[in-house]
């Protein structure tokens, strides 16, 4: 055995193997090489490693990477995934493109597909404000329920979708302005604290035993009936809120109301058609629409 | 290997094992063998083609596992995903029949049954047509290479890959329609899955029953192990009547003894069942887990016995027990009804009954019932409260159906399905896919004036139209 790597070529009796020649305390340290399958393997990763080099980006440079000669990154197959997935929603997209909100809401098979792009829109561009689902919160309306400050019919719901309210930047959008009547000055601290009584009648909840509902009737009449209407109503043309049902954006406790009439409330939400294509805002509306409050 | 060092003799800690060439024999064991082996191949790589009419919606093979449509067939009966306690109960039913054989006669499962041991007799029966019997396989593989040897190993191994890729091609068709897979499969357009899964089987079962064979059983196998725990003195076993075969003798010698009165066993010392030993071993040695009782030794003895003018039955199924009875004069017994027994019929009866059971009053018609979440409830602007479900409904029969959904547990509480537009008093119609299932959202509505506190019970009610099969679910209904 003229093993190089055998300094002693001293052969361990019990296993027939030769030492490397160490010894600790009487143990001795049998040389046994790899097995010559394994190192094999090892030489093969090697040079597949180098062929890898060579196609695959691998070396880290100070500003990027080599780039490899088969072209490949990890953003391109994203992008080839995204545009398969496209081509493959390809027929359903122009179906939905070319159909009325009313043909969709008809067809199951498109009902579903409109469904499913309007959630995952609605994920992406409007739970910021209106919450999960649609919840609300505060200052934004829950969808769930059956009350529409600019109308809850599919039409209604597209255009404020399309165009936005009180969006500056597009001039078809939604608006009206209810004054700040404290603020600026055209209602006295006590007639806000009459009119917000008589609110809270409207609503059917009670009011201050002191208050003054007489005058609270008369300035709603003179400065509120004309959005609200004169029960109260609401005028969604103008996107008045009801103000006599069970559902307030800002709340009908007398604080809130006097609030809401000293420094006026004006919500807005952007116009949709800028950034969103007419098919995702179809979807988006089909979508609000089944919330549950659609009408 | 300092352990080895520390040790004083020099033996080494692995044997190879040595080859084991099983004599062919014949007998009547051997025969049930053969047909036991027909019986279980044909069924494996007949039963994909065998047909089950389903109806137009549903297909018509008897015994699929539909992995992409998340269904299993076997024959009438039709298992979904979430049915998966089905296999449980047969998994359990299996472990049981498997200790009630067990308790019977010892490892009929492994000596008959088992596909390890049915490919193995098979693959043998291949060599031996190739390469001869055992002497003859014996002194080729001793001898030196020659242009006999090697086509006959050309031709075994060739022949053992051809059943080894026939017995993968029989398995993946149990996995798709198998005529169509079939003609996929001939002009190289079938799935790239069914192609490695032949190609994992073909290679595992020419490893298994070509190469390792009774390595598998003695090394690889848990169930020896399990067995040997299992077992009693009281199971019919192969067994080597050591009270009728001692003291072993030649066959003049054990004359000459006879013929001067001195005790000779009926044992010759043939060899015979060690040469037919699928495994082998020596019977001889008493019961031992490499034992897989295939009953082929009883073959070889009984037709030595049959030359040498003695009574059959040498080696034979017997217990324990009674081989010592015998010696000890007593007279045998066999119980093979008994406590062990008695506990694993009846463990098997009640888990059947209750998958029987189970079968036979199997819904077609279930609902699941999801409360959404965000929000939890909404108040509308009457003031009545309102909550959102998505109940799946799966309809498993394979016609469409149509469902009827109502709530109940509240007053004056109401339901209304989004996107059905037909309605039964009100109540709004559900149509229903053939063996599908169809998610609709749900409106529950409680008029104002209910009082309402917290969460309260309800529970949904789907009813077929036509049918009448009603299920229910429970859930709750949320209010401020």
């Amino acid at each position: 055995m003229a093993d190089p790597h055998n300094a002693s070529n001293e052969i361990d009796h019990v296993t027939g193997t030769a030492t490397t020649g160490h010894e600790w305390d009487g143990i001795r340290e049998l040389n046994t090489p790899l097995p010559r399958w394994w190192l094999n393997i090892f030489y093969v990763t090697i040079i597949w490693s180098i062929g890898y080099w060579i196609a695959y980006p691998a070396w880290p440079l100070i500003s990027s990477t080599t780039r490899g000669v088969l072209g490949y990154a990890t953003r391109l197959a994203v992008e080839d995934d995204l545009a398969i997935q496209k081509a493959g929603r390809a027929v359903q997209s122009a179906e939905l493109a070319g159909a009325t909100l009313d043909q969709i809401k008809a067809d199951q098979a498109l009902l579903r597909i409109a469904l499913a792009q309007g959630k995952s829109a609605f994920g992406d561009n409007c739970v910021g404000c209106h919450g999960i689902g649609g919840a609300g919160s505060k200052g934004f309306p829950n969808l769930n329920d059956d009350d529409w400050l600019w109308g809850g019919t599919l039409a209604a719901i597209q255009t404020t979708l399309q165009h936005g309210v009180r969006a500056t930047t597009d001039n078809e959008t939604r608006t009206s302005l209810m004054p700040a009547f404290g603020r600026d000055g055209i209602l006295k601290r006590n007639e806000i604290n009459a009119v917000a009584n008589h609110v809270r009648i409207l609503a059917g909840q009670p009011a201050e035993p002191k208050a003054d509902l007489a005058t609270g009737s008369r300035i709603f009449e003179q400065n509120c009936a004309v959005c609200h209407g004169p029960q109260g109503k609401g005028n969604q043309e103008l996107g008045a809120p009801n103000l006599t049902d069970a559902i307030t954006l800002y709340g009908n406790d007398l604080a809130s109301l006097t609030e809401t009439i000293t420094n006026s409330r004006n919500g807005v939400m952007p116009a949709w058609g800028e950034r969103l294509d007419a098919t995702t805002i179809k979807a988006l509306t089909v979508y609000v629409h089944s919330l549950g409050g659609g009408q | 290997m300092s352990a080895a060092e520390a040790e004083t003799d020099d033996v080494p800690f692995f044997a190879p094992s040595k080859k084991v060439y099983p004599q062919h024999v014949s007998g009547p064991f051997r025969r049930a063998k053969w047909l036991i082996l027909l019986a279980c191949l044909g069924i494996y790589y007949a039963l994909p083609f065998v047909r089950w009419e389903r109806g137009p919606n549903l297909p018509n093979q008897a015994v699929l596992a539909d992995i992409a449509h998340n269904r299993f067939y076997f024959f009438f009966i039709e298992i979904w995903p979430q049915e998966v306690y089905y296999f449980t109960g047969l998994l359990i039913l299996a472990a049981f029949m498997l200790f009630l054989m067990n308790a019977v006669a010892g490892r009929l499962w492994c000596g008959y049954l088992c596909p390890q041991t049915v490919w193995t007799d098979l693959f043998l029966a291949v060599e031996r047509f190739f390469e001869g019997d055992r002497r003859e396989r014996i002194r080729r593989d001793e001898g030196p290479w020659t242009v006999d040897k090697l086509w006959r190993k050309i031709l075994k191994h060739s022949s053992w890959l051809m059943i080894a890729w026939w017995t993968g091609g029989a398995w993946v068709l149990y996995f798709a329609d198998a005529p169509t897979l079939v003609r996929a499969l001939a002009s190289f357009t079938a799935p790239v899955a069914a192609y490695v899964w032949i190609a994992i089987l073909t290679f595992t079962t020419y490893a298994l029953a070509g190469i390792m064979r009774e390595q598998v059983c003695k090394y690889m196998c848990p169930w020896p192990r399990i067995q040997a725990a299992l077992t009693d003195d009281e199971a019919l076993n192969v067994t080597y009547r050591y009270d009728r075969g001692e003291p072993r003798t030649s066959f003049k010698q054990a004359l000459r003894l006879r013929a001067i009165g001195e005790p000779a066993g009926d044992c010759v010392d043939c060899q015979q069942c060690v040469a037919v030993c699928p495994t082998g071993i020596d019977i001889r040695d008493g019961s031992q887990l490499d034992c897989i009782q295939c009953g082929l030794c009883i073959d070889a003895c009984d037709n030595v016995m049959t030359k040498t003018g003695r009574s059959q039955g040498l080696i034979g199924y017997d217990t324990a027990d009674n081989v010592e009875r015998r010696l000890a004069g007593k007279t045998t017994l066999y119980r093979p009804i008994r406590a062990r027994t008695v506990i694993y019929a009846v463990l098997i009866a009640l888990v059947g009954s209750a998958m029987l059971y189970q079968l036979a009053t199997r819904r077609t018609v279930e609902i699941s019932v999801l409360h959404e979440r965000t929000p939890l409830f909404v108040k509308l602007s009457d003031g009545s409260i309102r909550n959102a479900f998505a109940i799946r409904i799966l309809n498993k029969r394979p016609d469409t159906r149509l469902i009827v959904l109502t709530v109940a547990g509240l007053s004056g509480i109401r339901l209304e399905a989004v996107g059905t537009d037909a309605t039964a008093d009100g109540r709004p119609i559900v149509t229903v896919d053939p063996d599908s299932s169809r998610e609709v959202r749900v409106f529950v509505t409680v008029p104002p004036g209910v009082p309402l506190r917290g969460t309260q019970p309800i529970s949904f009610i789907a009813s077929d139209l036509f049918v009448g099969e009603v299920v229910r679910s429970q859930d709750h209904f949320f209010a401020p």
